[in-house]
């Protein structure tokens, strides 16, 4: 059954169009990747989704739960359960993690900050009270985007490359955050180049070009964008729209 | 309203408890009470619109326990003037911490007027935090002026984030001697028709002398904020820094000035400032949490200057 779905989504901007007549349908507690190369359109089909500014003036609609958000502010669209964890987090000065967690988090208490910390593999007692600020790594800060996330305990969850900045070590406690998400009942969507983390989706959605190439499931999307899309040379850049 | 009152706003009953914590509360231009530790001298003297202080610290003490001093105003009109006269012994270390409350200001004026000397290895921390009305105009002016001996150092913060500012002006001056240590913090917000005026100059007349001042200033419905911050180094090897950051939001207008001199090839002074509304990202990422704008703007404000 489907909880979002995206319907002749298309995305101009500055006269480039780029997403370009996109129909995917999202099912409800699988987890997808929307999966292509560099400038292929994928972070821009989340931010669209999120609604995030620049990001709104689309022909199409987006249904989430048999309703239109199209028209809906992002924080609408994130009280009705939609939330995106981006590439590269935004640092803080002076906020404190339990403050940024807490501010996420479904229940508002200090065991939910902590419980969120230790499921990502950070220890709270060592950062609960520090600043999200660019005193930590990349990596620290993609954890603690994950731990907001998991005391979101959103329906539908994009994460934009997932992988980005985290070290082979912690890339499993990425993946445990993400299996705990579906067993939430969470509905996931990964952004993502890597095939790594490509292996942790079931369903797949190929874009190129701001356009929808191929999708079906991962076993099937998998070979496809290792043999077609990791050795082509093709530039993707957004064709001026109409 | 007595000033029981206020200290219980200040947090400040408990501590002023303890006889092992020395203390100083004054209220308009009467010392209200007063207790001392050994090594701390506080002499007062009341004046007609205020009270003069002399605190010193003898050479070598170290005061373990923070030193607690409170100026309140409990009237709705008034002038406050405090006149405050500070010595540190060599390698003598205070830390005081100073709340300034006025809940029921409707037309206040509080000016603070300080001499501080610290003496060669001395340590002097000063934190000053303001209570202040949502209500009614208030006008506070601190100005301090600084001597840093040979590796004193001085930390000091600012903050002004808890009720209307009204108008501010803030004058501090610094001068560090060879290795001395100079750390200025101000955190203000504002909103309504407030005024805020920050001035801190920081002059690293001594070899290896150090110094970093630093402003965080939120500024939103029609609040208004100059933040001048001057930082000189004359001597080789001083090294400074000036870091003012400024939120605006409405119709907020905000000012940074940052001055940098430096008249010694081998010194080295560093300024960042920026001044703009809330970085995007930030509040969307709160907001695709759930957080409406204006509660995302508040989190962001709160974490930048708490």
């Amino acid at each position: 059954m489907g909880i979002l779905e995206t319907k002749n989504l298309t995305l101009n901007l500055n006269g480039r169009k780029l997403l370009d007549n996109i129909s995917i349908n999202f099912w409800k507690g699988h987890i997808h990747a929307i999966v292509g190369p560099n400038g292929a359109g994928k972070s821009t089909l989340a931010y669209t989704i999120m609604g995030l500014d620049g990001y709104r003036g689309i022909d199409g609609d987006i249904i989430f739960e048999r309703e239109s958000i199209k028209n809906m502010s992002i924080f609408e669209r994130a009280r009705k359960g939609i939330t995106l964890a981006w590439q590269e987090p935004a640092r803080y000065e002076g906020l404190s993690i339990k403050k940024f967690i807490m501010a996420s988090a479904k229940e508002k208490g200090i065991g939910e900050v902590r419980d969120a910390l230790m499921k990502v593999g950070l220890n709270p007692d060592e950062y609960m009270d520090r600043a999200l600020d660019k005193t930590l790594s990349g990596g620290e800060r993609k954890k603690i985007e994950l731990a907001s996330i998991l005391s979101m305990k959103p329906k539908f969850v994009m994460l934009d490359e997932p992988d980005s900045g985290i070290d082979v070590a912690s890339l499993e406690k990425i993946f445990d955050g993400i299996r705990l998400l579906k067993n939430y009942g969470s509905t996931v969507v990964l952004i993502t180049h890597s095939l790594t983390v490509m292996r942790q989706a079931e369903h797949g959605f190929l874009i190129c070009g701001g356009k929808l190439v191929e999708k079906g499931g991962i076993d099937k999307i998998y070979p496809y964008f290792e043999k077609e899309c990791l050795p082509c040379e093709h530039k993707n850049i957004p064709e001026l729209g109409d | 309203m007595g000033m029981d009152y206020l200290l219980k706003l200040a947090k400040e009953d408990e501590a002023l408890k303890d006889k092992n914590t020395a203390h100083l509360t004054i209220n308009l231009n009467k010392v209200v009470s007063k207790n001392i530790v050994p090594g701390l001298h506080i002499d007062t003297e009341e004046t007609e619109d205020g009270v003069n202080v002399h605190l010193a610290v003898e050479r070598g003490v170290v005061i373990e326990k923070k030193v607690h001093l409170c100026f309140g105003i409990t009237h709705e009109k008034a002038l406050q003037k405090i006149v405050m006269d500070v010595d540190v012994g060599k390698n003598a270390k205070i830390f005081i911490l100073s709340h300034c409350i006025f809940p029921k200001a409707i037309d206040i004026k509080h000016i603070m007027d300080a001499k501080i000397r610290i003496g060669e290895g001395a340590s002097y921390t000063y934190e000053e935090k303001h209570i202040h009305s949502m209500e009614g105009w208030i006008e506070v002016y601190p100005k301090a002026s600084v001597e840093l001996d040979k590796k004193a150092r001085f930390k000091t913060t600012f903050e002004l984030i808890h009720g209307r500012v009204g108008k501010l002006d803030i004058d501090y001056s610094v001068v560090g001697k060879e290795e001395s240590v100079m750390d200025l913090m101000s955190k203000v917000s504002g909103r309504g028709n407030d005024e805020i005026k920050i001035k801190e100059e920081g002059n690293l007349i001594g070899k290896k002398a150090r110094g970093v001042l630093t402003s965080r200033v939120a500024v939103r419905e029609n609040a208004r904020a100059e933040v001048y911050n001057v930082m000189r180094a004359t001597a080789p090897y001083a090294r400074g820094h000036v870091d003012c950051k400024e939120i605006i939001q409405d119709n907020g207008i905000a000012t940074a000035i940052p001055i940098v001199e430096v008249k010694h090839p081998k010194a080295h002074i560093t300024h960042e400032a920026a001044i703009g509304s809330v970085d995007t990202k930030q509040l969307e990422t709160l907001m695709s949490r759930g957080l409406s704008e204006e509660e995302a703007v508040d989190l962001i404000i709160e974490g930048l200057l708490g």
